[in-house]
Formats: structure tokens, C-alpha cells, sequence
């Protein structure tokens, strides 16, 4: 018998397609996990209203959810409270670093900041540059650091 | 209470900028600017997707959101006109995204804290996004307009070209966002060094679904495909 707590790690342990190296727990857009008999509804939020990983990630948890050998899953959407940066874990953002990614910064609950700081995560210098608003994803700006030159992806702060 | 016509109109603004913007897909100025209108395309489409999902629903008829973006003919959408209108040069796209993307931030600002409640759950994650598209295309009229005499000529003739347009922004429960709304545009014209234009000839209709050619022929191509061959999934 598999526990509840034991299929809500599962569904948090799915990978994001687009930023692979977090989870979709560590992403923060699991909402709720209910499980009745060997069916479970599993909720989340979209990151952005756009996200074109949202139909990816969805099948992504219902195979997950096969395998363990759950007959009937469902995969919600809500949208509200909507999903900031601010959801995702401490542990998601050291991942993100450590992938030469830089993590949002906090705070994505007010007003777009222009003024923020955002560090290389390769040498950590603070010297760097927006190459561009919009990179390879919706959620992620193209950087570039002044001290050690190497371009990287950085998440916007939502 | 907010009715069907209300949300469509919104979805309908959202969708069609969202096919505007797509066309830009493999032609913009440089790569980096691609991306990211193709970007702002997918933030517009997204929005549009929840609120067509939402109209299904107020109108009870069982309409899909390829429904209403596949099924209609132009006398059925209920877009404003700015956001039909031809892409033009850049300039001309720059300055119809500044013109939307803020109305749109300050009428999503409102709905989020309004009393629908599934209207502000879906403004709440609009507008975060707008706030970018408006950030993005501002920094663009105020580069194009204090770059060189070039630029600056075709920035003006841009913002020109599309301003009558803008008035239908302001239709209805809308009117009193004007005023906000020209104060944002003025800050970035004085630091573009763009002149407003004078209002007079104000187009209108959008909403009661009279459209311009333009929306026929945009129509004809995104809707192409789901006609020839009804139901087609890949």
C-alpha cells in the first residue's frame, strides 16, 4: 500500500521539462495531492499563463503516477494564489545555481524591479548585463558577466 | 457582474496580438528580439487560452477555446482594432505593444482585485507578465525614438499611424483608465523625444465586431488549417 505522503513525493520528484535539473516540487507549482482509493487528483499552477511545458509537465506526472500503479489520475490547474518565484525552494535555487542558472531573486510579489542585481553563478561577480529580457524560455533572461565574460540564463523574478 | 462580451473582448485582444506578434517569428531585427516577441506571443496566447476557457463557461453553450479562436468569423470578434492592424515595420509593432501592454497592465491591476473571482485569479498572473511586455516595447520606442534622426522619424510616424486607434482602449467601463494610462505613454514619449498626436479621428467598432480588412486576412491564415481538416491534433 502506498501512502499519501509517499505519492506526493512522487509527483514532486517529476522533473521540469524546460529547467531539468529541479523538480516541479522544488519549482513550487504542486498545489495538492489527493488520493482516494487508486485514484489521485493532483493540482498545480501555472508558472506562466503561456508555459508550453504545462501540457508536458501534466503527462509527465500521469506517467509517473501509472508506474506506481495508480489506474485514474487527474492533473488539475489553478491559478490562483498565482505562482511567483517566490515559490521556489532554497534547494530548487542552489540547483539552478549550480547548473550555471541564476536563481530568481526574492521578492517577485511587487512590481517588476529593474534594478536588480543579479550575480554570475559561475564566479559569483556581481559585474553583469542583460543581453536580452526574453531568453530561451518564457521565464528566463540571457546574461552576460562583465568579470569572467561567459554568457549564462538567469530566471526573471516574477 | 461581468458579462460574456466583457471576457471575450479581452480574450479576443489577447489572441489576436498573440497572432500579430507570432508573424514577427523568424523576421525580427536580431535574434535575441525573436525570442522574445515570440515569447510575448506566448504570454498574450496563454492569457487569451484562460479567458476563452472562462467565456465557454459564462456563455453555457459548451465552446471550446478552438472553438472561439478557429470557429468565428471576423463579425464575431470582439477585439479592438488596435490590435488587428498590420504589423508594419518594427517601429509600427513597438508601438502598438506599448499601446496594449499598458492599457492591458492597468485594466489587469483592476480585475485582480475585483469581485470576479476567476477574473482576478487570471489578471493576478497577466499582469506580471504585462509589466514585462511593457518594459520590453517602452525601451524599445525610447531607443528607436532617441537613436538617430532615421529611427526617430519612423518611431514618430509609427506612433502616429496607430494613435487614432488607441481611443477604442477606452470604450465603456474602460474610459476612466485613459488618464493613467496617458500618463505612462507621456513619460515614454518625453524620454523618447516623440511628440503625442493630436486627437480627432477615433476609429471604433471593434467591439460590436465590425473589424477592419486586416482582421479577415489574419483570420484566414490562423484559421486555415483547423478548417481544412476539423479536429487535427499532432
Amino acid at each position: 500500500m502506498v501512502t499519501t505522503a509517499q505519492v506526493v513525493d512522487l509527483v514532486a520528484a517529476v522533473r521540469d521539462p524546460e529547467l531539468r535539473v529541479v523538480t516541479i516540487g522544488e519549482l513550487g507549482i504542486v498545489r495538492d495531492v489527493a488520493v482516494r482509493d487508486d485514484r489521485v487528483t493532483v493540482t498545480i499552477t501555472p508558472t506562466y499563463s503561456g508555459c508550453p511545458a504545462m501540457d508536458m509537465i501534466r503527462s509527465d506526472i500521469e506517467a509517473a503516477l501509472h508506474a506506481a500503479g495508480f489506474a485514474e489520475v487527474a492533473v488539475d490547474t489553478v491559478l490562483s494564489p498565482a505562482w511567483s518565484t517566490d515559490w521556489i525552494s532554497e534547494p530548487g535555487r542552489r540547483k539552478l545555481a549550480e547548473a550555471g542558472i541564476a536563481p530568481p531573486a526574492a521578492g517577485g510579489h511587487r512590481p517588476v524591479s529593474l534594478s536588480l542585481t543579479v550575480r554570475c553563478p559561475r564566479c559569483g561577480s556581481p559585474d553583469t548585463e542583460e543581453l536580452s529580457r526574453f531568453g530561451s524560455t518564457a521565464c528566463k533572461s540571457l546574461r552576460r558577466c562583465r568579470a569572467c565574460l561567459e554568457p549564462f540564463d538567469a530566471v526573471k523574478t516574477l | 457582474m461581468i458579462r460574456f462580451g466583457d471576457v471575450l473582448g479581452l480574450a479576443d485582444d489577447a489572441l489576436i496580438a498573440a497572432q500579430r506578434l507570432g508573424e514577427w517569428c523568424s523576421r525580427a531585427p536580431e535574434m535575441e528580439e525573436d525570442i522574445a516577441l515570440a515569447n510575448i506571443a506566448l504570454d498574450q496566447l496563454g492569457a487569451a487560452r484562460l479567458l476563452f476557457a472562462y467565456a465557454g463557461e459564462l456563455e453555457g453553450h459548451g465552446r471550446s477555446e478552438d472553438d472561439f479562436a478557429f470557429l468565428r468569423g471576423d463579425r464575431e470578434f470582439r477585439n479592438v482594432q488596435l490590435v488587428e492592424l498590420a504589423n508594419g515595420d518594427f517601429a509600427v509593432t513597438m508601438a502598438k505593444l506599448l499601446f496594449l501592454s499598458a492599457y492591458q497592465r492597468l485594466l489587469y491591476d483592476r480585475l485582480a482585485g475585483g469581485t470576479d473571482e476567476r477574473l482576478a485569479a487570471i489578471a493576478a498572473k497577466a499582469r506580471k507578465e504585462s509589466a514585462y511586455h511593457v518594459d520590453h516595447s517602452s525601451r524599445w520606442v525610447v531607443r528607436l525614438g532617441d537613436g538617430t534622426d532615421e529611427s526617430h522619424r519612423r518611431m514618430q510616424s509609427g506612433v502616429d499611424a496607430v494613435w487614432p486607434y488607441t481611443h477604442e482602449l477606452f470604450e465603456g467601463s474602460s474610459a476612466d483608465l485613459r488618464e493613467p494610462w496617458l500618463a505612462e505613454i507621456d513619460k515614454v514619449f518625453a524620454e523618447a523625444t516623440l511628440t503625442r498626436p493630436a486627437d480627432g479621428w477615433a476609429p471604433t467598432g471593434g467591439r460590436r465586431g465590425l473589424h477592419t480588412e486586416a482582421l479577415s486576412r489574419l483570420l484566414a491564415e490562423m484559421q486555415v488549417l483547423h478548417r481544412a481538416h476539423p479536429g487535427a491534433t499532432w
